[in-house]
């Protein structure tokens, strides 16, 4: 990786900003997939934002007389038991998944990032506590443990983000674990301690920077791994609530008119499948645009 | 190797005891006691309980004692196989679960082997005929089995195979025991559903490993021996490659008891990830706590066992 080189001769050089961020703009929109990815969840975002806009008809209240409907030219995707139209359900089902998926890994990242930090940072008895913990909470499934803490708190939406949090923080809090016992060993840091500098500092100037690449990675991998695990959640009933539209729950509501109306269940499944692998695939193109060791290869 | 196996059994066993607090406490310090939910159940039967005989019954179930003394009664209960009652059947949880284990064993042992074995054999095709349509196919099927809701393709798979072409049946469990054609025919699609997650990750793994392993210098050494090229794939590079595949074959039984909750609700098998949901719904606590807590035993004893042969095969994993 010989351009990388010219950084070690003198520190008074400004690192390469401007090239960084070209390098990693050409390796991101490199792969057409990406790209697809990009713009599925461009188009999630708006229509999450400007749903009341977009949705052709009430998403909660439907004519009886217009029930189990076939796609036609006034519902283009035909409509479920109580006339509601399917595809502005599915439109609105959009803001479910995003708000599950983000609240959800916010939380989890936030609160399993600084485990991991305090644990591979201070090491020792704290270390062991937090980690075993952490491996205990990986022994059980996402969806059990998400059932567990169904049965306890209830259904609902903010239980079921209450679940995934604690289900997913395992992996944050290993991935911190592991970057911070390695950053921790660098003789920089063994420097910086020599010279007096705090605790907060060397978490802050060092460690932090060294794990937002990877972090973004993970985060934008779990949101789909979340959307996905919450979809499977709310097909089981344990979720939003009536009239409440997510997209797992419509594919249960379909599942009785299977052979009458299929697209009742096929539409809202295939939306759940396109956006699990649009975060995917932008996933997979952050890590090959932002991974240190690639750089050369790419 | 004996260190190595010793330590992993003492943090197995420091999980499991972590296990038992996590399901313990999650039931008895959340919002909710269990007596009044237990209560709820009977307030169908028209009775009303004063005071003083919830005062009784909280003594008769030892809600009254301190919590740790609970937390010991109720462990101590697990290990005489005293799983509790279940509120919802009226039956022993350990009898529910014995009558329902066999049927997701089965399903998930097919499911589980069907998945790593074809997973390894497409990874391992499509690693060695790289840039090929065999590549090609194996990477898409595998974004694909990723990002697929395993209920959806369930209901994917009803539709076409059960519905329109009748080939199989629609859902339901036969016993092979007792019609074993019809059995084989029912298991074909949930099996299908429980695997192909699994199936995607270990596909994706033996690929991207198998290609790491076929840089390294000796297997051009290998080449330039004039090995035939079954005998270096199978003898040189797949035994290397298949090291952090074993990560995923621990993974993987979480997956599957994970997928058979959902994979069982949509073919209405009667099996324990079926018994899990519909308990949930009957805020039948016991049940759910119990259930959790057998899964959660097998998927960590599972894993020990994965650990230790992961160490057996690769040195520097013991020595670590």
């Amino acid at each position: 990786m010989p351009e990388k080189q010219s950084t070690l001769l003198g520190a008074s050089e400004a690192p390469p900003s401007v090239s960084e961020w070209r390098r990693f703009r050409r390796v991101f929109f490199q792969r057409k997939l990406v790209i697809f990815g990009l713009v599925i969840l461009a188009l999630l975002v708006f229509t999450a934002i400007f749903a009341p806009w977009l949705a052709p008809h009430d998403p909660y209240r439907g004519k009886m007389s217009d029930s189990l409907s076939p796609p036609c030219k006034k519902y283009i995707l035909g409509t479920d038991i109580q006339g509601r139209d399917t595809l502005s359900r599915l439109i609105y089902g959009s803001r479910t998944a995003l708000m599950v998926g983000f609240l959800s890994v916010g939380i989890a990242a936030l609160v399993g990032a600084s485990l991991g930090l305090v644990a591979g940072y201070f090491g020792g008895i704290t270390n062991m506590i937090i980690m075993r913990a952490m491996d205990a909470l990986m022994g059980f499934p996402m969806l059990l443990l998400a059932l567990l803490l169904a049965s306890v708190l209830g259904s609902g939406i903010q239980n079921v983000i209450i679940a995934l949090s604690f289900a997913t923080l395992p992996g944050y809090a290993r991935f911190m674990h592991g970057l911070t016992l390695s950053v921790r060993e660098n003789d920089y840091i063994l420097a910086e301690k020599a010279m007096g500098s705090s605790h907060a500092r060397t978490i802050f100037k060092h460690v932090l920077p060294n794990a937002s690449p990877p972090m973004i990675v993970l985060v934008t991998l779990m949101l789909g791994n979340l959307i996905l695990a919450e979809s499977g959640l709310s097909f089981l009933g344990i979720g939003i609530k009536p009239p409440g539209a997510a997209w797992g729950s419509m594919v249960a509501d379909g599942y009785q008119y299977l052979l009458m109306n299929p697209v009742l269940s096929f539409a809202p499944g295939l939306a759940i499948m396109l956006v699990v692998f649009a975060f995917n695939m932008v996933g997979d193109g952050l890590r090959d645009a932002l991974d240190p060791r690639l750089r050369g290869l790419l | 190797m004996t260190t190595y196996i010793i330590r992993r059994l003492l943090m197995a066993v420091v999980i499991l005891f972590i296990v038992t607090l996590i399901v313990f406490f999650a039931m008895r310090l959340l919002p909710g006691d269990p007596l009044i939910i237990f209560l709820g159940q009977q307030a169908g039967s028209g009775t009303t309980i004063t005071e003083k005989e919830l005062e009784v019954l909280r003594h008769e179930y030892g809600l009254d004692r301190p919590i740790v003394i609970q937390y010991v009664n109720w462990l101590t209960g697990i290990f005489q196989g005293n799983l509790g009652t279940s509120i919802h059947y009226h039956e022993k949880v350990s009898k529910l679960m014995l009558e329902r284990f066999p049927v997701t064993l089965q399903l998930g042992l097919v499911a589980y082997v069907i998945g790593n074995s074809l997973g390894i054999l497409l990874g391992l095709l499509a690693a060695i005929r790289r840039g090929t349509w065999i590549d090609t196919v194996t990477t898409a099927f595998a974004n694909i089995g990723i990002t697929i809701p395993v209920f959806w393709l369930g209901l994917l798979l009803m539709y076409a195979f059960g519905l329109k072409l009748g080939w199989l049946p629609i859902a339901g469990f036969t016993s092979p025991f007792e019609n074993l054609w019809l059995s084989l025919k029912q298991m074909v699609m949930p099996c299908i559903c429980l695997s192909i997650t699994g199936l995607a990750f270990i596909a994706r793994q033996t690929r991207s490993s198998m290609l790491e392993v076929i840089k390294q210098d000796y297997i051009r050494t290998a080449w330039s021996k004039g090995l035939k090229e079954r005998v270096i794939i199978m003898r040189h590079a797949l035994k290397n490659s298949l090291i952090p595949v074993i990560t995923l074959l621990g993974i993987g039984i979480g997956i599957v008891f994970g997928g058979s909750v959902l994979v069982e609700t949509v073919f209405a098998i009667p099996g324990v990830g079926r018994l899990l949901v519909t308990s949930v719904f009957a805020q039948d606590y016991v049940v759910v706590q119990s259930g959790t807590l057998v899964i959660s035993t097998i998927i960590i004893l599972a894993n020990l066992i994965v650990d230790i042969s992961y160490g057996w095969l690769d040195p520097r994993i013991r020595y670590g």
